[in-house]
């Protein structure tokens, strides 16, 4: 069997496990900037998949695939340090503002430039949505299969892929016929990391973008090395429908954002010694809280 | 035409206790905005499941009974609900934000369209004001969701496309029977006329379903742990805690994130939503992400060291002390004093 053509769909991600007070926007929009972007951790487990399936098809490709501003492509150095083998960013002041439909319309104009693949493989979900929208929305797109919250990939041989999901309540076997998309949960072993040959080799990797802001002898030294290139494209490139794109082709809108506020509950604060503890498990008792 | 329409999960023929929360919430927006609720139940051999999805309010019932539709596969599902849809045009398509609604609701979005808002935790009719196009929409679905992390909450319309998706969380929406039951229609889905050979492009070749082992929603008393446990093995303590007051153990994302516990008991913005009679949370800081999974519990004991945790506020008593010295005398107490 010859190598499969893999492709990774990633997110560069606000870290909102820590996230301040003034990372909103007034319009209810996220105000990236204000927190450290970081790859998408279930995309990093979906890069370890597909490195896997590397590992075992010889001659496989792994081409990682985000959309978002011109630093995302810090996020495609990474999964070239990791073991990927090209990155490409999609971006566009036109992409601003769209919601899980708009992305996937876009995604999967830039997964049709890179047909025919075997694999798609995306994270379950990104942590500044939490949404678990857009992998099964790109698989429709492309009118191709999907599995969702995938832990284990099991095989892949004679265009049939076999994977193993983790539900709710139980585990599933699937096995389906490629090309496929696949969505993995959180549950799914870690990415490598960064290998120390690849991250000398691919630092200086770049998108055009980034290139046009580089000195002369830079460039010149590109001109050599053509494994440094990032593909870029924009609207015009995925001859993308503007009618489908950012917030005007955005079907959802967001009509108000609040705070969380918790009304505080009148607490009694207990010293840890046995009579306190025991004091307040007679209770638990007595009201039949416990027991 | 402009009805609310669920789309019924099934457990072993019977309808799953998510969608029963959904059609009881259908059931009051489809009152609001004078509208019939229709369910779509899909499955095999649901011989008088209508009855029960009768009882909680259901005016017609879009019943799929067909072996091509047991056990749940995306293409099959998402091809007979997205063909209902484009025929019967709903104004408003809820679906539980489980495994399965949610792999098979953007599905159907991508297909039709259509909108389609996340692990909503409330539905309410409402107006929505559009600033640029100073026009204010009526009667839409304001669809509220913790976003960014559990940091905020999200209001999120669908003004210009229908049907109006949603998926929505397990455990938030009560579920109530109708005080009177009114006997309503079923239309039975001719199956082969959606799916084709093409739709079953994936197949089951081994299935396991855990007989709930992990059933944190259902437990009286919840004995969670964070990061402030320190390790997966000073977990063992809290399973002791919960075992004597007959309760479950929760954890935090931080402490599954740090490998102490399995995601199944992950409570909180991106796990589980839970209200039990008694929340112990031993270790937990009370990050927002948390907290919005179990702050409407009847009671909350904090146990910390640190006496400015967040969780602090939320919590009926706490206890300003390690947990590995807390615990062993709540369990000694209990032991001593019961039975």
């Amino acid at each position: 069997m010859k190598g499969l053509n893999i492709i990774v769909l990633a997110k560069q991600v606000p870290d909102t496990r820590n996230v301040g007070k003034d990372a909103m926007k007034a319009n209810g929009t996220v105000n990236r900037a204000a927190l450290p972007a970081i790859f998408n951790p279930e995309d990093l487990l979906a890069l370890e998949q597909a490195l896997r399936l590397k590992d075992r098809h010889e001659g496989s490709q792994v081409t990682v695939v985000t959309m978002g501003p011109v630093r995302a492509a810090n996020i495609l150095r990474d999964a070239l340090f990791r073991g990927a083998d090209k990155g490409v960013l999609i971006t566009d002041k036109k992409f601003a503002g769209s919601d899980t439909l708009a992305t996937s319309y876009v995604l999967s104009r830039a997964l049709q430039k890179l047909a025919p693949f075997d694999i798609i493989l995306c994270g379950r979900q990104a942590i500044d949505g939490d949404t678990a929208q857009v992998g099964p929305q790109v698989a429709e797109k492309l009118k191709i299969p999907q599995i969702t919250y995938v832990e284990e990939i099991l095989a892949v041989s004679k265009q049939k892929i076999t994977a193993r999901r983790r539900m709710g309540n139980g585990m599933e076997t699937l096995q389906g016929k490629l090309p496929l998309l696949l969505t993995v949960h959180g549950a799914a072993p870690a990415c490598r990391t960064r290998n120390a040959r690849r991250l000398m080799k691919y630092k200086h990797a770049c998108t055009p973008s980034e290139m046009s802001h580089q000195r002369e002898d830079y460039i010149r030294m590109h001109e050599h090395r053509h494994y440094l290139d990032l593909t870029e494209w924009n609207v015009n490139d995925l001859q993308a429908e503007e009618a489908y794109l950012g917030l005007y082709g955005s079907p959802t809108k967001v009509n108000a954002v609040t705070n969380i506020v918790f009304t505080a509950r009148e607490s009694k604060v207990l010293a840890p010694t046995d009579e306190a503890i025991n004091a307040l498990m007679a209770e638990l008792v007595e009201h039949h809280t416990v027991g | 035409m402009n009805n609310v329409f669920i789309y019924c999960e099934t457990e072993a023929g019977r309808p799953a206790e998510v969608s029963l929360e959904i059609l009881t919430k259908g059931r009051h927006l489809a009152h609001q905005i004078k509208a019939k609720l229709e369910v779509i139940v899909l499955g095999h051999k649901l011989k008088g499941i209508e009855d029960e999805l009768f009882a909680y309010g259901a005016d017609i019932v879009h019943l799929g009974d067909h072996k091509h539709l047991a056990p749940y596969l995306t293409l099959p599902h998402a091809a007979v609900v997205a063909g209902i849809f484009a025929r019967e045009k709903p104004r408003i398509g809820l679906f539980g934000a489980t495994a399965i609604g949610r792999d098979l609701a953007p599905r159907v979005s991508s297909r039709l369209n259509c909108g389609l808002t996340a692990d909503c935790t409330e539905l309410v009719i409402g107006d929505h004001y559009d600033k640029k196009q100073k026009k204010t929409y009526q009667d839409l679905l304001l669809q509220r969701r913790p976003a960014f992390g559990g940091n905020i909450i999200a209001t999120i319309v669908t003004p210009d496309t229908l049907p109006q998706l949603a998926t929505v969380r397990e455990g938030v929406m009560k579920k109530e029977k109708c005080t009177r039951v009114k006997k309503g229609k079923v239309v039975n889905i001719k199956v082969d006329d959606f799916v084709d050979r093409e739709a079953l492009a994936v197949s089951i070749i081994e299935r396991h379903i855990e007989k709930k082992e992990v059933n944190l929603k259902n437990a009286n008393i919840i004995v969670a742990g964070g990061y402030g446990m320190g390790s997966k093995e000073d977990f063992n303590l809290l399973y002791e805690l919960a075992e004597v007051l007959g309760g479950d153990v929760g954890a935090s994302r931080a402490a599954v994130d740090a490998g102490f516990e399995i995601h199944d008991r992950q409570i909180g913005q991106t796990g589980l939503t839970v209200r039990p009679k008694l929340y112990i949370a031993c270790g937990i800081s009370g990050q927002i992400q948390h907290t919005a999974g179990m702050d409407k519990s009847a009671m909350v004991i904090a146990i910390n060291n640190d006496p400015h945790a967040p969780i602090n506020k939320l919590a009926d008593y706490v206890i300003t002390g390690d947990v590995a010295r807390v615990i062993p005398k709540m369990i000694k107490y209990y032991k001593e004093h019961t039975k």
